[in-house]
C-alpha cells in the first residue's frame, strides 16, 4: 500500500501539464475561474484542440480513439485539467453515448457516429427525462412507432416530450429513450435512438434556471421520422443501454479534483475579503473552520474514489459503491459554492444579467469573483438533483449494496 | 499508487480474525471484563507464540517480522471488531514504536521484551490539569546523581493495571506548558514510590491513576534527547492515534453491520423496519460514514512516514472524520436497535461504548480540527 506515483506516471504529468500550458487559452481559463458561462465555441474550441491531440476520450479503448492511458493516468489527467481551470468536456459525447455505441452498436454505427464525437462535430444532447419521467425514468411515455416510409424503408414515428435537456439549444443530434412497446413491462418496451436534431417536427424551447442560465431545454418531437438504423441495440432492449449508460455517468461524478480546485479559490479569495474584525477574512474562525471542514471531507472522498479507482483496475469495475461517491462529491461541490457566496459579502447581491451589456468596464462593481457567486450558487443546486439524485443513489446503495 | 495488502499482511488479518472468531466471542469478552485481573495474560503469550503478532510491525533485525505501520492497522482493526481489552495499542505501537525511534541502546531489547509477551506497556502522558497539551506536564524528572527522581501524578493511564513497564513524560526543564524541556522515561512498574490506583473503563477496559512519589530511575531510562522529547512523543501519538482509527474502523464495521442484522429480522407494523425508507437511508448514511473512515484510515496510515506537518495533518483530518463517523454510526446504531439498543446484554451498546471512548482517545474531534487548521492554514491565518 503507497501513494507514489511512478516515473512514469511522474513524466506523464510533465506531458500533460506542459500541453495545458502551451494550449489552453488564457482568456477562457479565466472566464472558467470566474464560473462565466460558455459559448458554444468555448467548448468546442477546447474538445477540438484535444481530439487533435488524440486525448479528448481517456476512457475510450484505443481502437475507438481512446489514448490508453491506465486508470492513473486517467486520475492524473483530471486532476491537472481541474488544476488548469480546463474548460470541461462536456460528458454526453465522449461519457455517456460513445460508450454506448462502441459497446451496443453495429459496425456501421460505430463508424458513423464514434469519429464525429470525437472530433466534435456531433454535438451531443441526452433525451431521457420527461416531464412525467424523472426519477422514475422506466415511465417515460415518448412513443416510437415502426411504419413503412414512400421509400419502402423501415422507421420509427416518435411522439413526446423531452425535458431539461442540457444544452439542446447548441444540439446535433438527440440520444432518447422511447417507448416502442406499450404492451410490456415498463422496462422491456423501451429502445434507445439517435435523432437528427435537424429532422422535421424537433422543436426546442428555453428553460431558464435560477441562475439565470439558459442551460437547459424542452424538446418536443412531434412526428419525427427516425430511420430504423438509427436504433442502437435491439428493439426494446434500450433498458440495458440505459443502465449501461447511468454507471459511466456516475464515474468521475465524484468531481474532487475540481473541489480542490475550488477550495483553492475560496483561500485566495478569504485572503482578499475582510472579515467583521478587519482582518483577512481566512483569519475568521468561523470562516477557516468552514474551510478545514472541506478540506478533510474532501480527503476523505478523495481516498474513497482511489480506493475504487484501484477496485476497478483490478477489475472490479464501478459498482453501486460509486453512488456514495456522487452523494459525497455533489454535497462538497454544493458547499464550496456556499462559501463563495457567503465570502462575497454584499456583493452577492447584484445581478448583471442582461443588464446593459458593455457597461462600465472601467470600473467593475464589487470584487470580480462576486458577480458569480450567487448565480452560480443557485446553479450548483442542480448536481444532487440529476444524475440520479442523491435520495435515488441512496435507494441505489440500500438495495444493491446493503440488500435492504 | 497501491491500495492493495501484501501477502504477509493477509496472512496477519487472517491468523487474527480466526483466532478471534474462536475465542474472543462477545460472551468471553465478558467474563475478561469481569475477571479480577481484567484481562487475559495467557492470550496476550499466545499473540506473542502462537500467532507471532506482536512482531509483526517490527524490523528484523530488532526481532520483528518485517512489517510496519500497515501491519498495526490491520491488526487494530481486528481487534476492534472483537472489541479485544488487551495493550497491543500500549506496548506495541506506542511502547515499541518509541522504543524504535529513539535509538536508544536497549532498544533492541526492549523490542524483544515486546515481541516475547513478557514487556507489557502503558502510556503515561496525560496529566489532570493538561487536556490535550502533551506538553502541560506538572510532572518533573531531576538530576540525581547518574540517575533521576521523578514526582507527579498521571491521569488514566489506561492499561497500566496490565503493564510491566510505563513509558512517563515529565518535565526535566522549561515551565508548565513549554515545548522544550519535556523528557520521556521507560519506568519499571515495579520500582518504589510508584503508586497506582486502578479502576475500570465505561468501554471495559482497565486504567490507573498513576503518583509517582520520588521514584529514583536509572540514567537510561531515557529515551530520546533529554528535554527535547516532544517532537518524539507527537510522532508516536499520532502513529497510535492512526492505530486507535483503524480500530475504530473495526468497531463502525460491527455497528453497521450489527444494525443491517437487527433491521432486517425486527418486525414492526407487520414487515422487517428495514422496509422503511427513513431507516433505510440513515443506514445508507452510516455505510457512507464506514466506507470514508475506512478511507481515512489508509491515508493516516500511510502518512506517517511523511513528514512531521504533512504526518500530523493527515492524521488529524482522519481523526475528525472518523469520530464524527463513530458518533453518527454509534448513535444511529443504538437508535434503529429501539429499546433493545440501551441494554447491556446485546453487543451493539459496547461497541456504542468503545467507538465513544475511541472518538475521544488523543484529543476530541475539535482539537483535532484545530490542530488541522494550525498546521493547513499556517501564515496564512
Ligand atoms: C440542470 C439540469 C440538467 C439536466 N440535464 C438533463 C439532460 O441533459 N438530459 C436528461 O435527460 N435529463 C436531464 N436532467 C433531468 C434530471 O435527470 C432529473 O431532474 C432527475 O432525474 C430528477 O427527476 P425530476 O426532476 O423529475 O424529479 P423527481 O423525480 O420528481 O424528484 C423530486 C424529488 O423527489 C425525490 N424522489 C423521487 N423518487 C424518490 C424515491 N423513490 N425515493 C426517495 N425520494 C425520491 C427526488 O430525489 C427529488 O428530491 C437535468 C436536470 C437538471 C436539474
Ligand atoms: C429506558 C426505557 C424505558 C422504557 N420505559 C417504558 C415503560 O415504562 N413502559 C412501557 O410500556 N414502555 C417503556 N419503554 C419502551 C419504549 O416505549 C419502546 O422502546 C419504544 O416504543 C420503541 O419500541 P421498540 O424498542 O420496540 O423499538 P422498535 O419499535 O422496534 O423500533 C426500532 C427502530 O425502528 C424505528 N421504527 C419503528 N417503526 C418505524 C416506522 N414505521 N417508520 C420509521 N421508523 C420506524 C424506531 O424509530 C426505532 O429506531 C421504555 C424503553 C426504554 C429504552
Amino acid at each position: 500500500m503507497n501513494l507514489d506515483f511512478s516515473p512514469e506516471d511522474l513524466a506523464f504529468r510533465d506531458e500533460v501539464r506542459a500541453f495545458i500550458a502551451q494550449n489552453y487559452p488564457e482568456g477562457l481559463r479565466e472566464r472558467q475561474e470566474e464560473g462565466e458561462e460558455m459559448s458554444k465555441e468555448d467548448f468546442l474550441s477546447w474538445h477540438r484542440t484535444l481530439a487533435n491531440k488524440g486525448w479528448v476520450a481517456p476512457a475510450w479503448p484505443e481502437k475507438y480513439g481512446g489514448p490508453g492511458w491506465t486508470s492513473v493516468q486517467r486520475y492524473i489527467w483530471s486532476e491537472e485539467t481541474a488544476r488548469a481551470d480546463c474548460v470541461p468536456i462536456l460528458p454526453f459525447g465522449i461519457n455517456m453515448v460513445g460508450p454506448v455505441i462502441y459497446t451496443f452498436g453495429t459496425p456501421e454505427q460505430k463508424e458513423r457516429f464514434l469519429p464525429p464525437t470525437l472530433s466534435g462535430e456531433i454535438w451531443w444532447s441526452q433525451g431521457y427525462s420527461e416531464p412525467g419521467a424523472g426519477s422514475d425514468l422506466a415511465s417515460l411515455k415518448t412513443k416510437a412507432e415502426r411504419f413503412t416510409g414512400d421509400d419502402s424503408k423501415e422507421y420509427y414515428l416518435v411522439n413526446g416530450q423531452k425535458t431539461w435537456t442540457t444544452l439542446a439549444q447548441h444540439g446535433d443530434w438527440i440520444f432518447c429513450l422511447v417507448r416502442t412497446d406499450p404492451a410490456a413491462k415498463i422496462q422491456e418496451g423501451i429502445s434507445f435512438l439517435l435523432i437528427d436534431m435537424k429532422s422535421p417536427g424537433v422543436t426546442v424551447r428555453p428553460i431558464i434556471t435560477l441562475g439565470g442560465e439558459h442551460e437547459v431545454n424542452e424538446v418536443w418531437l412531434e412526428n419525427v421520422k427516425v430511420p430504423v438504423e438509427n436504433r442502437i441495440f435491439d428493439e426494446n432492449k434500450g433498458w440495458t443501454c440505459a443502465k449501461f449508460l447511468l454507471a459511466h455517468e456516475r464515474s468521475g461524478i465524484a468531481g474532487v479534483a475540481r473541489s480542490k480546485r475550488g477550495i483553492e479559490r475560496i483561500r485566495q479569495i478569504a485572503q482578499a475579503e475582510l472579515s467583521d474584525d478587519g482582518d483577512a477574512l481566512i483569519k475568521d474562525p468561523m470562516f477557516k473552520r468552514k474551510i478545514a471542514e472541506l478540506e478533510i471531507d474532501l480527503a476523505a472522498l478523495e481516498y474513497t474514489e482511489l480506493r475504487t479507482l484501484a477496485g476497478e483496475a483490478a477489475g472490479k469495475g464501478p459498482g453501486p459503491e460509486s453512488s456514495v461517491l456522487k452523494i459525497k462529491g455533489t454535497e462538497i461541490q454544493q458547499r464550496i459554492t456556499e462559501l463563495a457566496l457567503e465570502a462575497a459579502g454584499h456583493y452577492g447581491a447584484p445581478y448583471f444579467r442582461g443588464f446593459p451589456k458593455d457597461g462600465d468596464n472601467a470600473h467593475p462593481i464589487g470584487p470580480d469573483f462576486a458577480h458569480r457567486a450567487a448565480p452560480t450558487y443557485f446553479n450548483v443546486r442542480k448536481t444532487s438533483i440529476y444524475g440520479g439524485s442523491n435520495e435515488i443513489q441512496r435507494n441505489i446503495i440500500a438495495k444493491m449494496v446493503l440488500g435492504l | 499508487m497501491d491500495f492493495n495488502f501484501t501477502e504477509e499482511q493477509s496472512m496477519v488479518r487472517d491468523t487474527v480474525a480466526s483466532f478471534l472468531q474462536d475465542k474472543y466471542d462477545f460472551e468471553t469478552r465478558r467474563k475478561i471484563v469481569g475477571s479480577d485481573s481484567g484481562w487475559r495474560a495467557d492470550y496476550w503469550q499466545a499473540f506473542a507464540e502462537e500467532l507471532g503478532i506482536l512482531g509483526a510491525s517490527f524490523s528484523e533485525e530488532l526481532g520483528g517480522l518485517g512489517g510496519g505501520a500497515i501491519d498495526n492497522m490491520i491488526i487494530m482493526e481486528e481487534f476492534g471488531k472483537a472489541l479485544v481489552i488487551e495493550p497491543y495499542l500500549g506496548t506495541v505501537v506506542i511502547g515499541g514504536g518509541l522504543m524504535k525511534h529513539s535509538g536508544h541502546a536497549s532498544a533492541a531489547s526492549v523490542i524483544e521484551g515486546i515481541v516475547a509477551g513478557t514487556t507489557t506497556i502503558a502510556f503515561a502522558y496525560a496529566e489532570p490539569q493538561g487536556r490535550y497539551t502533551w506538553s502541560d506536564l506538572k510532572t518533573t524528572a531531576k538530576k540525581d546523581g547518574s540517575g533521576w527522581i521523578l514526582n507527579g501524578h498521571k491521569a488514566v493511564v489506561v492499561g497500566a493495571p496490565f503493564a510491566s513497564h510505563l513509558i512517563v513524560t515529565a518535565r526535566t526543564g522549561g515551565g508548565q506548558r513549554e515545548a522544550s524541556g519535556v523528557s520521556v522515561f521507560l519506568v519499571d512498574k515495579t520500582l518504589p514510590g510508584v503508586v497506582t490506583r486502578d479502576y475500570p473503563t465505561v468501554d471495559g477496559g482497565r486504567a490507573s491513576e498513576v503518583y509517582f512519589e520520588n521514584v529514583s530511575i536509572p540514567a537510561d531510562a531515557l529515551i530520546g534527547n533529554e528535554g527535547g522529547g516532544l517532537p518524539l512523543v507527537e510522532k508516536v501519538i499520532d502513529e497510535a492515534t492512526a492505530a486507535s482509527l483503524a480500530e475504530g474502523v473495526g468497531v463502525l464495521r460491527k455497528l453497521h453491520e450489527g444494525t443491517l442484522d437487527y433491521a432486517k429480522q425486527r418486525k414492526q407494523f407487520g414487515r422487517a423496519i428495514a422496509d422503511f425508507q427513513v431507516l433505510q437511508h440513515r443506514m445508507v448514511d452510516m455505510f457512507i460514514e464506514l466506507e470514508q473512515s475506512v478511507s481515512m484510515t489508509y491515508m493516516a496510515t500511510i502518512k506517517l512516514d511523511e513528514s512531521d506537518a504533512e504526518r500530523a495533518k493527515a492524521v488529524s483530518a482522519a481523526k475528525v472524520r472518523i469520530g464524527r463517523a463513530l458518533k453518527f454510526v454509534g448513535q444511529n446504531a443504538i437508535q434503529i436497535h429501539g429499546g433493545m439498543g440501551m441494554t447491556d446484554e446485546l453487543a451493539i451498546g459496547h461497541y456504542f461504548k468503545r467507538g465513544t471512548i475511541i472518538e475521544g482517545l488523543f484529543g476530541s474531534v475539535d482539537h483535532h480540527l484545530r490542530r488541522y487548521e494550525g498546521l493547513s492554514f499556517g501564515a496564512a491565518a
